[in-house]
């Protein structure tokens, strides 16, 4: 099964365009990193920009409105995200300890729904929709 | 935390360190069998104080000097070390990493040797396949007995008895510990992919009413290629065998219907395929490449995989492409069924006429006598060229041979279709 483990780092709502991890932490990071990938249970990972290089994008009366960060509302915003495919629930809240993360970062471990989970109108819903992709990569290159 | 809560921290402490553990451990005592009892001892000990005392900061480190500890205490006692002069310097150098002061780094940097060795070890060609798989997956992979036994169908104390056999026959022949070096690496490391690949396909071949251990099978092959693609990153194969089992396990969403049925490649939704999966494949294709290895029979096969993967739908596959690469791949590894696959890119890229002829040429192979896939591709290219009386009988033929009741059903289908084509039509 896989999981996502984010990362919510404090303070990112608030940082700066720009903002770089401290080279310190990335090199105590990049080991766990390691670490992950030679058990051989890791997807993919990624680290994010902070929310003043991005933008929200709500949807007041179903239209759309965009708005630039950084995001006076959001208290607790990503700063990346390791995907896993682990053996239980349990493996991935392991892995997820051994993060070496600060006293003001947050790890929240998600597991990944499987289409097979959904109950039988859902999955009908789903594969409608892959169908239309389908259909619609046949038209544009059709 | 309460007791049971510990149990399952255990169970996943377990997952993610066994193999460090017993790895380590035949490194000291030269004995995998040997190594895993001391393992399972550190593990036992987990179970009884844990849950009082509570996991410890680096339960990892905590289970090897468990471990290591015990160890050392039953030889002493054994006077095993005594017999031989060469042994008792290892203890001795033994001692000497355990009163290291960070005993965790040292532990890293030996570590992946002593996980590739014992990967070597566990899939040594003087065990049969079937031992290889068991213990690979027993050491290596952490499974348990029981679910070892659920994965290949078979009951526990046959797979009990099998790594028992295995160990025993590894400690009776003296292997050695050790990366075979020189001439002998390369087949040493085709065994060792062979058993990965084999693990793969037991859980790929697996159908809907199988326990879940059997398609969990995948992913623990797969696990076990990328731990060896990180402890030998030169060697071009191990990532043709990667790239291989992630592109097929890419699809194994789109395979099978909603009842379980089987879908055929060019019949899958292919907005179902993993693209994460198929990237990674690609990826993994591309380092085989990369070290030059593109012409070897994983990654020739891992290529013909990510021909299907590139292609957006079915009709824009690549099958001339796929057709070479076969006819590659049976110049390394002459086989009828190489030859079978070969026929269908054949007859996919230059006409159902040009497969035919290359499929007539096997009819009369006895290894293929009895494989079901052969009537089913002959009936498959005879009914494109019309000729349905002929391909009726094929898949008739094919479904009377094939073991799986959903593909009989499937193929009993086709030879009906043939078989109103083939009748007068109706006024």
């Amino acid at each position: 099964m896989r999981f996502m483990m984010l990362m919510i780092p404090k303070g990112y709502e608030k940082a700066s365009p720009g903002t770089m991890p401290d080279p310190k932490a990335v090199e105590a990071m990049m080991k766990y990193n390691e670490s992950l990938q030679k058990a051989g249970v890791l997807l993919a990972l990624d680290g994010l920009h902070p929310p003043s290089m991005g933008v929200r994008v709500t949807f007041p009366g179903g239209k759309p409105k965009v708005t630039d960060g950084p995001f006076s509302e959001a208290n607790e915003v990503l700063g990346g995200y390791w995907m896993i495919e682990v053996k239980s629930k349990d493996e991935a809240i392991e892995w997820a300890k051994r993060i070496p993360a600060s006293e003001n970062e947050i790890v929240e471990v998600r597991q990944v729904q499987e289409m097979s989970e959904f109950p039988a109108d859902v999955q009908k819903a789903a594969a409608g929709f892959s169908d239309m992709r389908e259909q619609g990569g046949r038209r544009k290159q059709g | 935390m309460t007791a049971t809560d510990t149990h399952r921290t255990i169970d996943a402490v377990w997952r993610i360190e066994s193999a460090r553990l017993i790895a380590g451990l035949a490194r000291i005592v030269r004995d995998v069998g040997l190594a895993e009892e001391f393992a399972q001892d550190a593990l036992l000990a987990a179970l009884k104080q844990w849950p009082e005392s509570g996991v410890p900061d680096n339960p990892g480190a905590w289970l090897m000097a468990t471990a290591k500890h015990r160890a050392f205490d039953l030889l002493r006692r054994k006077k095993l070390l005594e017999r031989k002069r060469e042994e008792l310097g290892r203890e001795i150098e033994a001692q000497h990493e355990m009163a290291t002061p960070d005993p965790d780094a040292a532990l890293d940097d030996d570590v992946g040797d002593d996980l590739l060795r014992l990967m070597f070890t566990s899939c040594h060609p003087v065990l049969s396949t079937e031992a290889r798989a068991a213990l690979t997956l027993r050491l290596i992979g952490g499974l348990t007995t029981d679910e070892i036994a659920r994965a290949f169908l078979v009951t526990e104390p046959t797979i009990a008895q099998r790594i028992v056999r295995a160990k025993r026959t590894l400690a009776k022949e003296q292997i050695q510990f050790e990366v075979p070096r020189g001439v002998e690496l390369a087949a040493r490391l085709s065994s060792v992919l062979e058993v990965l690949y084999l693990v793969f396909n037991e859980g790929y071949s697996a159908t809907m009413g199988d326990d879940w251990m059997r398609p969990q099978l995948c992913e623990e092959a797969l696990r076990l290629g990328r731990i060896l693609a990180e402890l030998a990153p030169n060697e071009p194969e191990v990532h043709g065998l990667v790239a291989l089992m992630e592109i097929q396990a890419s699809r194994i969403r789109a395979r099978t219907g909603p009842s379980g049925e089987p879908i055929l490649l060019l019949d899958q939704n292919r907005a179902r395929w993993d693209q994460m999966l198929v990237r990674r494949g690609f990826a993994a294709l591309t380092r085989a490449e990369a070290l030059g290895g593109a012409d070897g029979p994983y990654a020739l096969q891992a290529a013909i995989a990510a021909c299907h993967a590139r292609a957006r739908r079915a009709v824009e596959t690549d099958w001339t492409r796929i057709a070479a690469l076969y006819e590659a791949l049976a110049r390394l590894m002459p086989s009828p069924i190489v030859e079978l696959n070969r026929a269908v890119a054949v007859a996919m890229a230059f006409g159902p006429a040009a497969g035919l002829s290359l499929v007539d040429t096997l009819t009369d192979d006895p290894s293929l006598k009895a494989y079901h896939l052969l009537p089913s591709v002959r009936g498959d290219l005879l009914a494109k060229l019309a000729r349905h009386e002929e391909a009726r009988v094929e898949f008739e033929r094919a479904a009377s041979l094939t073991r799986n009741a959903r593909e009989r059903a499937f193929l009993l289908q086709r030879a009906a279709t043939c078989a109103r084509e083939t009748s007068p039509l109706p006024r």
